[in-house]
């Protein structure tokens, strides 16, 4: 179908799309990599007045080395996430759950920002971003804003993004050395993650020294699976892995939908938790 | 309000005004006459639609004509030279990499981005590559064959 019609506006700074955004009023939207937008409005379940396009926005483009984190622009695109040299090397886990969506065309065009600011339960980022404790710096009309992860992800497509607010950049904590590995369940290829578990761990010899788990699509927004974490410290056997793990459900809120009921769901939780945590750790 | 645009498609520049919801494949097709871009679905799936933005593989049904703004853009009908098949062309053609020929554009250049980053892929890699494409008809067998024939063509190792 052909979308409703709209305006469009292209700033090429972020005080000019945020000034957008308040001339535009409530129907305003940000317009990112369009991935997930341009479907919603060409099934015309949204339409917006105007469509501000931030994808030239300079500042929204890179990825830099802030000493202790990794600074990625809203604007960057999966498939520069997923082949950054310093996202591989410094947050290895957001390399490679990038890697996993959606496919080749859509990651050329949908962008970080856009899949956070988007927040659905499905979707395989989120949840790293939550576990590895990123930070978010939003601008709006009384300037700019540093959110936690812990405080962005709000409910169902809502994030602490207001309607008259950019996402300027995704702060990540360096994670230099850490093993990495997310294990997503689909039926079929193009499918989102029914359940996904996303695994981070510092080793120290054989032992698990520290660990971040996050789980997609266990809630309304990411889950961050902090018993999990706790109970794999020290751990160094495969039983030992299995035990943290049968945890990862502890306290989340599964929907049931036609791909899985909330149990099925819970299951898929331990069971993807075991496998990503034992990969990443090389156990 | 309409938008004024340059856009470059298969190596002929192009001005013009578009309305700004207006699709780039709606663009390609009604107002280029390039039909050879064809759209497939309503939900960004079925990858028909896939042409090279600035040489990277884009499904053209989910971007604004008003983005491609500045871009260069190549369709399926810019790949031959002359009467000369690209690679890629000629290998499905050999390969029957398809029957009733209607995702194979979307296939086609898929097939040329995936090549471009990775020339001799295995076939793990080249079903994960395509796998924004889809076939209703040849059940992907020979579609794998094609892209394995063409990485031969282009000087990959299969
Ligand atoms: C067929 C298909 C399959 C997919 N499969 C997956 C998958 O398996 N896993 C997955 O995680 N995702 C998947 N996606 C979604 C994809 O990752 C999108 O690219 C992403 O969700 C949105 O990014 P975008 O830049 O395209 O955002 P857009 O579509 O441009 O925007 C999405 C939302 O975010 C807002 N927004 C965008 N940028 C900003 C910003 N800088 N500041 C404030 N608000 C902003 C927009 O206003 C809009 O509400 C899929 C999409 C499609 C079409
Ligand atoms: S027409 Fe189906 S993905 Fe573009
Ligand atoms: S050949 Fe018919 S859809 Fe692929």
């Amino acid at each position: 179908m052909i979308p409703a019609a709209f305006d469009y506006v292209r700033p090429s700074t972020v005080d000019e799309a945020v000034a957008a955004l308040v001339a535009g009023g409530e129907d305003a939207k940000v317009l990112g990599g369009g991935q997930s937008l341009m479907p919603v409005l060409r099934l015309r379940m949204g339409a917006p007045s105007v469509l501000v396009d931030c994808s030239r926005i300079d500042e929204l483009k890179g990825i830099s080395d802030a000493g202790g984190a990794i600074v990625i622009g809203a604007g960057v695109t999966h498939d520069d996430v997923e082949k950054s040299a310093l996202v591989r090397e410094h947050v290895a886990l957001l390399a490679k759950v990038t890697a996993t969506v959606a496919d080749r065309q859509i990651r050329h065009r949908g962008t970080l920002g856009g899949a956070l600011a988007h927040a659905d339960p499905a979707g395989d980022q989120p949840g790293t971003a939550l576990a590895l404790g990123a930070t978010f710096t939003i601008a709006g009309p009384a300037g700019r804003r540093t959110v936690p992860a812990s405080e962005f992800f709000v409910d169902y497509f809502t994030t602490a993004v207001g309607p008259d607010e950019v996402l300027v950049s995704v702060s990540f904590p360096k994670h230099a050395g850490w093993g990495a590995h997310y294990e997503r369940f689909n039926r079929t290829a193009q499918a989102w993650a029914i359940v996904g578990a996303a695994a981070t761990v510092r080793m120290d010899g054989g032992t698990i020294a520290e660990a971040r788990v996050a789980l997609t699509n266990m809630g309304p927004s990411p889950v961050r699976a902090t018993t999990v974490e706790a109970a794999l410290v020290g751990v160094s056997t495969l039983a030992g892995i299995a035990a943290a793990a049968a945890h990862a459900a502890d306290g989340t809120r599964p929907t049931g939908d036609i791909h899985a009921d909330p149990e099925y769901r819970e299951h898929l939780a331990r069971v993807l938790t075991r496998r990503a945590v034992a990969a990443a750790a090389g156990i | 309000m309409p938008h004024h645009i340059s856009v470059t498609v298969d190596g002929t520049s192009y001005e013009a005004d578009v309305e700004p919801r207006q699709l780039l494949v709606h663009w390609l097709r009604d107002d280029l006459g390039r039909v050879g871009t064809v759209v497939g679905c309503d939900t960004s799936n079925c990858g028909a639609c896939t042409v090279l933005m600035d040489g990277r593989s884009i499904k053209s049904c989910s971007v604004l004509a008003v983005q491609a703004d500045g871009s260069e853009i190549t369709t399926i009908q810019g790949l031959a030279t002359g009467d000369e098949w690209h690679p890629v062309q000629a290998a499905f053609k050999e390969c029957h990499g398809l029957q009733c020929g209607y995702c194979t554009p979307g296939m086609v250049l898929a097939t040329v981005d995936l090549l471009a980053e990775n020339p001799n892929p295995t076939e793990e890699e080249i079903r994960d590559g395509l796998h924004g494409n889809l076939c209703r008809c040849t059940g992907y067998n020979n579609i794998v064959k094609s892209v394995q024939h063409a990485a031969g063509l282009m000087g990959g190792t299969k």
